[in-house]
């Protein structure tokens, strides 16, 4: 396929954006799209993707730069003007009001009227026709607050398609969806640009960009890298000019401990939750986590896995069940005990759990052990001490700072993860709870939280790890469970074993595994039953 | 204890608790329409103060007890809208700003009280004028409900009418649908093209109006005076029957009506030998308790959210 030379539906040239604090986020960017093609634009967190389409969008206003769209010099300063230049934006962030409908939020800022009144029916069929029309299939009438996530994301779509956008921009669009959604949301992105639809696809995903898109642009530290054609460059090479340097994209799992009898770290017996509403959402929930081995839970957001970690990590008590430690009862301890009883926790929040943010790095890595020595000299803190841990794990951690004492807010999202990371990994722990530890964060960072979780677990830490990311939870877990509405619907004693599409298949509710055959394959005596039988449970 | 009783199941007790909802129910609407704005309008008690004070200062120069009406809901609307331009233009808490305004409403009217009637307590040597009562021709001669509901203060009627005004609004315009979607997300109304600081004045500007209505009444209908202070919580009172009342306008009318029956009681027990300053502690226990449960689910939904 060759692409015609024409006049770009949409060139930005020579953009730079310096922010108040004096970080060059954009750096003479030229990015240039044609008319219905999917260009994927990729780069590390902080690489100035999000920025150049907050530029194109007219949330941030660029210092220098033009842009064309269709030829045309625009000015865009404001959301409206993006919008009715025909540019539309699906944030990563959905941009909806929970109570209101679908259809209300699709029509919002271009409600149909009747008279004086909002014309409800209408902005229904407007909603209907549109969907129907590009095969987004919505309940138009559910408000937005009981429809699942992809559903959200086809409301966004819409939302665009009816203010007549015919550039979508998709930030990160596929971070919350499972592998099905994912199938259906590029089937519909397929079929907008057989509609002449231009699409631009940000990701950190590069099996996504090599099957979705026709073009890629390569961004890091504020400017392009390149932009060629999908179909001529590898994922290897993509992933080379993102970080400029290789990578190793294989994530490589702990080589399985050898035949001694390994010993049970985390034991979790029928662990009940209920919701503040009286809806169960941990039924019974049994697992073990062994040293020196990581068990990978996969599952949908929103499954259990966020009231799991809370209850094996103290935060929020157990309504039934009982959780141990290296054999010791920790059942209702408080957060600060099962600390001291080894226990890490990497939170899926980093801003509201992992760090505060206001305080400073070294502030941050000792604040879990502030009362210890050599932290603490009795009713004082030794800052010495401090400098001299946290330059250390800075250094250990490759933590980009500029000194010790630099607020953590000022660091990029990959860089406060390390720092939680470094912090929970310097006390060594015999158990590592790792709740989305590469959630949004770049691929230099996800590569070096990788081998952190690989490197403890061969030092002996048993370590369970919650993710969304299939990829990372299928390649790093030794064994694997998939939580379905509360439950471990699904245990794979092998995770190397295990297809994708198959988990997705237990993700979504559609298959699950005998619930007393789980339990046998999981608690009970690995050695003396081969694996492949206790696979065979599947419903 | 039986003339207590008896005066309790008598139609004019029914009748004083609609007269003595009416401001509150007016400044409840107000919270309701600021709230789901996004913007809690805390400065209602100030508003309704001035509007008092407005009306009376204003009707009794004029001659037009309507004119003073409108002057003390402009008034109060402006209030909104500077409490909107703290908040929205020069990013101060609006919390800060809303206190800021009551104190300012509080000491300003005593101070520009003294500059027109000379006093710093009434406005009694002020021929000030007060919104007539109005009759419901056919419901007047209803037995019962024609002494509840027949013959009521004018704002009164007003107040159950700005209800159902306030609910359309809310519910059945696009101008309501934007409020409510700006209040829930902001950035969602930003994102196609709505101006949210443009809907949270307005929404300001309406708050500050019915909380000026409410006002009036207090100074134009229930008396026929202006006295410090004379709101004595009743925006406060709005706040609490606003989230007892879920943010709705007409869960803000049953609470509303729930505290107005609190004052009204209290009103009824002050004729009695029950110390009078326990009996003014009514309305004000209920608040506390009110805003007990409401925080209580707050803080449930918040845990769902998360």
């Amino acid at each position: 396929m060759v692409a015609r030379e024409e006049t770009p539906i949409l060139a930005m040239i020579g953009i730079t954006k310096v922010y108040p604090n004096g970080l060059v986020a954009n750096s003479k960017v030229d990015f240039q799209v044609q008319r219905g093609e999917i260009h994927a634009l990729v780069g590390e967190n902080g690489a100035g993707k999000t920025t150049l389409m907050k530029v194109l969008f007219g949330l941030e206003k660029a210092d220098e730069g033009d842009i064309f769209i269709r030829g045309q010099k625009v000015k865009i300063s404001s959301p409206h003007d993006a919008i009715r230049h025909g540019v539309g934006m699906v944030h990563q962030h959905f941009m909806l009001a929970p109570s209101l409908t679908v259809a209300e939020n699709i029509v919002l800022g271009a409600e149909p009227r009747r008279g004086l009144w909002f014309d409800r029916k209408k902005a229904e069929e407007i909603s209907r026709s549109l969907s129907e029309e590009y095969g987004l299939h919505v309940d138009v009438r559910a408000p937005i607050k009981d429809v699942p996530v992809g559903v959200k994301q086809k409301v966004e779509i819409l939302k665009a398609l009816l203010r007549g956008s015919d550039i979508l921009v998709l930030d990160e669009p596929t971070a919350v969806l499972t592998p099905q959604e994912t199938g259906e949301l590029f089937l519909a992105l397929k079929a907008l640009k057989e509609k002449g639809h231009t699409i631009i696809f940000i990701s950190h995903k590069l099996r996504e960009v090599k099957e979705l898109s026709d073009r890629v642009t390569v961004m890091r530290g504020g400017r392009v890298v390149g932009t060629r054609k999908t179909a001529e460059i590898s994922s290897e090479e993509i992933s080379r000019m993102m970080v400029g340097r290789d990578v190793e994209l294989r994530i490589s799992r702990p080589t399985a401990a050898s035949g001694k009898a390994k010993k049970v770290v985390l034991l979790a017996k029928n662990l009940q939750k209920y919701s503040r509403d009286g809806k169960e959402v941990l039924k019974k929930v049994s697992l073990q986590v062994r040293s020196g081995e990581i068990l990978g839970i996969a599952g949908v957001e929103g499954n259990g896995q966020v009231e799991l970690v809370e209850v094996l990590c103290g935060l929020s008590p157990a309504d039934g069940g009982q959780v141990f430690i290296a054999g010791k009862d920790a059942t209702g301890k408080s957060p600060g005990d099962i600390r001291n009883m080894g226990v890490s926790h990497i939170p899926q929040d980093r801003m509201i759990y992992g760090v505060a943010a206001e305080a400073s790095i070294e502030e941050n890595l000792v604040s879990t052990r502030y009362r210890t020595s050599p932290v603490s000299r009795g009713i004082s803190l030794d800052l010495k001490a401090i400098r001299q841990i946290s330059r250390h794990l800075i250094e250990r951690f490759t933590i980009k700072a500029t000194s010790p004492s630099q607020s953590v807010s000022t660091l990029s999202g990959g860089n406060i993860q390390k720092v939680v990371v470094a912090r929970e990994f310097s006390t060594n722990p015999q158990v590592i709870i790792a709740d989305q530890p590469t959630r949004g964060i770049d691929v230099g960072a996800t590569e070096a939280i990788h081998r952190y979780l690989v490197e403890a677990t061969e030092k002996g830490a048993a370590v369970l790890l919650v993710s969304a990311d299939l990829a990372e939870v299928m390649g790093l877990s030794n064994r694997l469970c998939v939580m379905y509405e509360g439950e471990i619907v699904a245990f794979f004693p092998e995770a190397s074993e295990v297809t994708e599409e198959e988990l997705g298949l237990y993700m979504l509710g559609l298959k699950r595994q005998d619930p007393r055959e789980i339990e046998a394959a999981m608690m009970g005596e690995a050695e003396s039953r081969p694996a492949s039988e206790a696979e065979t449970g599947e419903g | 204890m039986k003339v207590l009783l008896e005066a309790v199941f008598s139609p004019t007790f029914a009748a004083s608790i609609l007269r003595v909802t009416t401001p509150i129910l007016f400044a409840t609407l107000g919270a309701v329409v600021a709230d789901l704005a996004g913007v809690v309008n805390i400065a209602l008690e100030g508003m309704m103060l001035v509007s008092a004070f407005t009306g009376v200062a204003v009707s009794a120069f004029t001659g037009s007890a309507w004119i003073g009406l409108i002057c003390g809901v402009a008034v109060a609307s402006a209030l909104g809208l500077l409490l909107g331009y703290f908040h929205l233009k020069l990013r101060t808490n609006i919390i800060l700003a809303g206190i800021a305004l009551n104190l300012l409403a509080t000491e300003g009217t005593v101070f520009l009280l003294y500059i027109v009637a000379h006093d710093k307590g009434v406005s009694s040597s002020l021929a000030s004028k007060v919104i007539p009562d109005w009759q419901i021709p056919i419901i007047k001669d209803i037995p019962v409900l024609g002494a509840m509901v027949g013959k009521q203060n004018a704002l009164t009627y007003l107040s159950l009418l700005a209800v159902g005004v306030v609910y359309l609004f809310l519910y059945k315009t696009p101008l309501g649908l934007r409020l409510r979607a700006v209040g829930e997300n902001p950035d969602a109304a930003d994102s196609v093209g709505i101006s949210v600081h443009k809907v949270q004045f307005i929404a300001l500007a309406i708050s500050g109006a019915l909380a000026g209505m409410g006002g009036a009444h207090l100074s134009m209908g229930y008396v026929s005076w202006f006295s410090r202070n004379m709101t004595s919580g009743r925006g406060f009172i709005a706040l609490a029957a606003e989230a007892l009342g879920r943010r709705h306008p007409v869960g803000g009318f049953i609470a509303s009506l729930f505290f107005g029956l609190a004052d009204a009681l209290s009103n009824y027990m002050q004729s009695l030998r029950v110390p009078g300053e326990f009996v003014q502690m009514i309305p004000y226990l209920l608040t506390l308790f009110a805003l007990a449960v409401y925080s209580g689910r707050q803080m449930k939904t918040r845990r769902s959210f998360k």
